[in-house]
């Protein structure tokens, strides 16, 4: 242990410690910008690009400007976190960035939840003293998911890292020198020519409006207000349990029936629950691993995750076999909404316009490809994430935290609890574990808790016995760890029958649509033991026990895998590979 | 500097010089994209791409780094490379002038190439030979103490072995 001086006050400090991690164990807030250190996904963007968090260091050879975030403490250091020297020295800062940022906060997406803008604030920056050039690099918009805005870029690299290190998706890197330099893809391509997944995991960290997601709000609307709509609004598992974060409630909140309440005082039609698409889905895809595992065609990937299934498409072109061909929850709920609903209530499927409410920017990408569609329509018309719903009920002035709950619609809106735990990361591999055990052993399990594969690690791995069989099962989150996973298919060395992969890590809890955490991952467990708590209060848990589901097979699909189901609720893969030339 | 040899010899002869030299690594990229440059004359989005499979880099990586160095060109470059030294030393002692009067002979900008293909004119950031400012490198050959009314004499020979 050494001894540092913080301020006038002693305190110790591990050897190996920057100044930064020092002063924050012992409450001295030093301001960061670029520094994001996330531990429990091995992610720390550590560039030292921004120089916000400079401090004043005496060695013993007088007091010097250092950044605290890369500056390792010694024995007997004196740091003044707070002198007049250290706090002129960021606020130079914070203004020679803002003097090539636009100053248009009063129309950004990011205002008043931008790093940047509370940053400059909180700095008591309240002119510029620096006027100089201003780069007029325009906004890329050629994606369906990611607007991304290089003007308001702050070369933080946060994207680039948890692109490169993370998601092991490589989008983008530093191009360009000096005062050209953006955070870029390769060749300047537009986003929508490279291999991005649209994971949405790089809006997540951005720390101001450089990166968001394509904005379906307006369209959403006018749309409600169209008389001759039907629209129809689904949420998604994930959705639930971090709304009220964006009304100021507690992280982990959950307030299903206020949402509820909300989207039905917004004006759409029908409020159904993704979680009744949810239990569809393990209906379909624990019917496909009964039946893979008689064919001897395992393993099996899940597929419910957009971001994860671009992924393979453009990087393990070789395995677009091996995933489930089920649509994700939401688009089987689209598909069923204007088939099965439509008929039941008489109504011309072209008139409705399926909105989901999803915690994921991969999401709206996924609802534009041209295959998630049934007889020339869409199934899904309009993806909001959860921020941009939240900016809705604002908008309409509704009082989330003072609504009285309220009930889904029927007859898509009942849910078990598995389907609740979609949202985390193991969630649907466990959905699925209970229905097949369900199945296999004519319900007599007692057990259908798999605790095995919950919890925020990347990669979590079971061997579940059911009757005499024993399955080996992984579930992996974040796309660098479904990498490894694939390529031990790819290799042949898999042991694995059943793996779930999802994009984000830690799963849609984490999604890119989710409101910003700023790096707090304590946030995330939260949402993520919501949804277990959800899971543990419904006296359904297990999807082939939901009356609406057997009531649909009864009524309209006849089995799971028929030729009905096959129509509506299954898709296939494309090799994407070209997309990288 | 333009391509010297048709493209199934160049890539030929950039596999060669990977595998005689070891480079097949991502800290060999400077290297290769120089040699690749040598080869092609210039580094053309196919050989980026081509250089980044090779060496098990991101392509974003590659295009960072290409895009970083001024002596790396993206664009077929000349017959002859000027590139006119603006580092400080050589700055104080009057490049701007030298680099004006290049792009007046030349009626080319900073950075372009001249119709004929003859001439690239391009600036470099300090060659590490302040005391001989301002300096030029044109291909391989190094002048000194340069005069901005200099300009035409040394552009003359090059002139004279391109009619040739």
């Amino acid at each position: 242990m050494l001894n540092v001086i913080i301020n006038g006050k002693t305190v110790e400090a591990e050897k190996g410690a920057t100044i930064l991690d020092v002063a924050n164990e012992h409450g001295f807030k030093i301001p960061t910008l670029c520094h994001l250190n996330l531990h429990d996904m091995d992610y720390c963007n550590h560039p030292v690009a921004c120089r916000v968090c400079m401090v004043e260091v005496d060695e013993g050879r007088g007091p010097i400007l250092k950044p605290a975030c890369d500056t390792y403490v010694s024995d007997g250091m004196k740091i003044e976190t707070d002198s007049i020297k250290a706090i002129t020295a960021r606020r130079t800062v914070i203004e020679l960035m803002l003097s090539n940022h636009p100053d248009d906060c009063l129309y950004c997406t990011r205002s008043t939840n931008c790093d940047l803008q509370n940053l400059a604030h909180t700095m008591g920056v309240r002119e510029n003293r620096f006027q100089g050039k201003k780069s007029a690099l325009g906004k890329d918009r050629s994606s369906k998911s990611i607007v991304k805005d290089l003007d308001k870029c702050v070369l933080c690299r946060r994207c680039e890292s948890i692109c490169s290190e993370v998601q092991t998706v490589n989008v983008y890197s530093p191009v360009h020198r000096g005062f050209d330099t953006v955070i870029g893809t390769a060749f300047q391509d537009s986003l929508h020519d490279t291999p991005c997944t649209f994971c949405g995991q790089c809006v997540s960290v951005c720390p101001t409006g450089a990166l968001t997601e394509v904005s379906h709000v307006d369209r959403v609307w006018n749309k409600i207000n169209d008389s001759e709509t039907i629209t129809i609004v689904q949420t998604a598992p994930a959705v639930r349990v971090a709304i009220a974060e964006e009304f100021g409630e507690a992280p982990g909140t959950i307030s299903t029936g206020k949402m509820v309440a909300a989207l039905k005082r917004m004006g759409f039609g029908y409020v159904f629950d993704t979680n009744w698409g949810a239990d569809l889905t393990i209906m379909e895809e624990a019917n496909e691993v009964v039946e893979r595992l008689n064919k001897g065609t395992l393993p099996i990937l899940t597929s419910c995750c957009p971001g994860w299934i671009n992924f393979i498409e453009y990087q393990f072109p070789k395995l677009i076999d091996v995933p489930s061909t089920c649509k994700s929850p939401h688009e089987m709920q689209g598909a069923i909404t204007k088939s099965y609903f439509a008929k039941k209530l008489n109504i011309d499927p072209e008139k409705i316009f399926v909105v989901s409410i999803m915690p994921c920017v991969a999401k709206k990408y996924e609802a534009s490809r041209e295959e998630l569609s049934v007889d020339g329509l869409q199934d899904v018309d309009a993806v909001l994430t959860t921020r941009e719903l939240a900016e809705m009920i604002k908008e309409a002035g509704i009082n989330y935290v003072g609504l009285e709950e309220e009930e889904y619609d029927h007859p898509l809106g009942e849910s078990t609890g598995a389907a609740a735990i979609f949202g985390a990361t193991g969630g649907v591999l466990e959905a699925a574990l209970r229905t097949a055990q369900g199945w296999l052993t004519d319900d007599k399990a007692t057990n259908i808790d798999f605790k095995d594969v919950r919890g925020l690690e990347g990669i979590k791995e079971a061997t579940i016995k059911i009757n005499d069989l024993e399955l080996k099962v992984a579930a992996a989150s974040g796309l660098g760890n479904a990498r490894k996973l694939l390529e031990k298919i790819e290799s042949g060395e898999n042991e694995y029958h059943v793996i779930e992969i999802m994009a984000c890590p830690g799963g849609c809890v984490a999604g890119g649509g989710q409101p910003y955490n700023h790096g707090d991952r304590t946030i995330i467990e939260k949402r993520m033991k919501a949804l277990y708590e959800i899971d543990s209060h419904k006296t359904l848990r297990e999807s082939h026990k939901n009356p609406d589901i057997i009531k649909i097979y009864d009524e309209f699909l006849g089995k799971p895998g028929d030729h009905l189901s096959h129509k509506l609720l299954h898709t296939h893969y494309f090799n994407k590979t070209d997309i990288v030339k | 500097m333009a391509c010297k040899c048709d493209n199934e010899v160049c890539y030929a002869e950039l596999d060669k010089f990977i595998a005689e030299g070891h480079y097949d690594d991502p800290d060999s990229l400077i290297q290769v994209l120089h040699h690749a440059q040598h080869l092609f004359g210039y580094l053309p989005r196919e050989v980026q791409i081509y250089v980044a499979k090779k060496l098990d880099i991101p392509i974003a990586k590659v295009y960072g780094v290409v895009t970083f160095y001024t002596f790396f060109s993206e664009t077929p470059r000349g017959e002859n490379v000027i590139q006119v030294c603006l580092g400080t030393g050589c700055f104080v002692k009057g490049a701007a002038k030298v680099m004006e009067s290049f792009e007046n002979e030349l009626k080319i900008k900073q950075g372009e190439t001249t119709e004929d293909m003859q001439f690239t004119l391009s600036a470099v950031r300090c060659v590490g030979a302040c005391a001989l400012a301002p300096v030029v490198m044109i291909n391989d050959k190094v002048y000194t103490h340069v005069d901005p009314s200099s300009v035409k004499r040394i552009l003359e020979k090059y002139l004279i072995s391109a009619a040739s």
